[in-house]
């Protein structure tokens, strides 16, 4: 078995997307993606490679909507606090795959929400750092953790420029069907994997988000909502200069 | 040349207590046919099935093996529709209690005593590391 699977990831193709930092370079898709209706029986493949706007225009302040319905795809809250245990570690060391993060500008004031999670970099640290390749990157661009090989060494927690990625310290209560977890891995968001799996095209943050803040589809496919979106809006990657080329991009920040 | 028999004492005592032990767990496992009519461990839906992805005898020796490679091609891969599935051996071979509700394949008692993978693992003494994460019920 291979440890990566940075399948058709070329250096020039990404070089030149760096350069372009915030211009969204997205090459035009020879084959169209459609929505599947069966779970997947084939190898995913770099013909699709899926990614995310978030318009911070839209996204409200206090608003934890896609947050919650993260957790509750995901099975994240259910997760008890070992008695002993400080509450403020505990806390501050509950697993999130999504965090709300509010931005300001301080020469005008200007306040931004949005939701910050695995930017699902096309060349990620994360895999980079992982000693064992149980971090890696499907041909079709989620980063995802295999925890079948993850050996909770955290290393990849360090080299994540979004603090994206949660460890898991206790046995978690349930063990979801469609989403396994346990402790003693790191975990992230890996796009609601189970979902695209299984045929669908949506995520969990996506559906629930009530101001429609959130477009998530196929980045390769130029007829895909989110393709069209980032081609009609200006976007920009969250530290652009670290040349990760990621999956999630936002709009007015 | 003292020294070359104790060896090959040494060698036929291990070749013995192989033997013995092999002899043992075939006939522990003679009774054991999980989809035989009438046998309350096996699920109403292990019963049902034509056959299991393999047959019985395969399956006992290789679940494992199966279960690994399949593992890395649907995590690494995405491909959703194999044999190798843990959740399928869950969902075949969960039984209910009596109230409807699903009893854990690892549990040591249940219906028909211990569950579908406890009752040889813990006659064999080899620890299941994959309950830690997965589901031991079927949940859907
Ligand atoms: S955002 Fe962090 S966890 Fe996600 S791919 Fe990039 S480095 Fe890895
Ligand atoms: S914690 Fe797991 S995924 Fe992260 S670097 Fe270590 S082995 Fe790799």
């Amino acid at each position: 078995m291979k440890t990566t699977d940075q399948t058709d990831h070329k250096r020039r193709d990404f070089l030149k997307t760096g350069v372009a930092a915030s211009a969204v370079t997205l090459a035009p898709g020879i084959v169209m993606h459609t929505a599947e209706a069966a779970p997947r029986d084939k190898a995913v493949d770099s013909s699709v490679r899926w990614g995310m706007l978030v318009d911070t225009f839209k996204c409200a302040s206090g608003c934890d909507s896609c947050v919650q319905a993260c957790n509750e795809e995901n099975g994240l809250e259910a997760y008890s606090m070992p008695e002993g245990a400080d509450p403020e570690k505990w806390d501050q060391q509950r697993p999130k795959w999504m965090r709300n993060v509010t931005l300001k500008d301080n020469l005008s004031g200007r306040i931004s929400n949005l939701p910050l999670m695995c930017q699902h970099c096309e060349n990620p640290p994360c895999a980079d750092v992982c000693p064992t390749g149980a971090s890696f990157r499907r041909a079709d661009g989620i980063v995802m953790v295999d925890r079948h090989t993850c050996i909770g060494c955290r290393y990849c927690m360090m080299a994540c420029p979004y603090k994206a990625r949660s460890f898991i310290h206790e046995n978690v209560d349930i063990k979801p069907e469609l989403a396994p977890r346990g402790k003693g891995c790191v975990e992230s968001c890996n796009f609601c994997v189970h979902r695209l799996d299984d045929g669908e095209t949506s995520t969990a943050c996506q559906d629930a988000c009530p101001e429609n803040a959130i477009i998530f589809g196929d980045l390769n496919d130029p007829n895909s909502e989110v393709s069209k979106a980032l081609a009609e809006y200006p976007s920009v990657q969250i530290r652009a200069d670290l040349r990760l080329n990621t999956g999630v991009r936002y709009s007015g920040i | 040349m003292s020294k070359s028999i104790e060896q090959k004492s040494v060698k036929f005592a291990v070749f013995l207590a192989v033997l013995v032990s092999m002899l043992m767990i075939s006939t522990a496992y003679a009774g054991k046919n999980w989809r035989a009519e009438g046998n309350s461990k096996a699920s109403q839906m292990a019963q049902n099935a034509e056959m299991c992805v393999r047959d019985t005898d395969f399956m006992r020796r290789n679940h494992m093996e199966l279960i690994q490679h399949d593992r890395d091609v649907t995590v690494r891969q995405g491909v959703r529709t194999l044999d190798g599935s843990l959740k399928g051996c869950v969902t075949c071979h969960a039984n209910k209690q009596e109230s409807g509700e699903y009893v854990p394949v690892t549990a040591m008692s249940g219906p028909g005593g211990s569950q579908f993978c406890a009752s040889c693992h813990v006659y064999t003494s080899v620890s299941l590391d994959c309950f830690q994460c997965h589901s031991t019920v079927p949940t859907e």
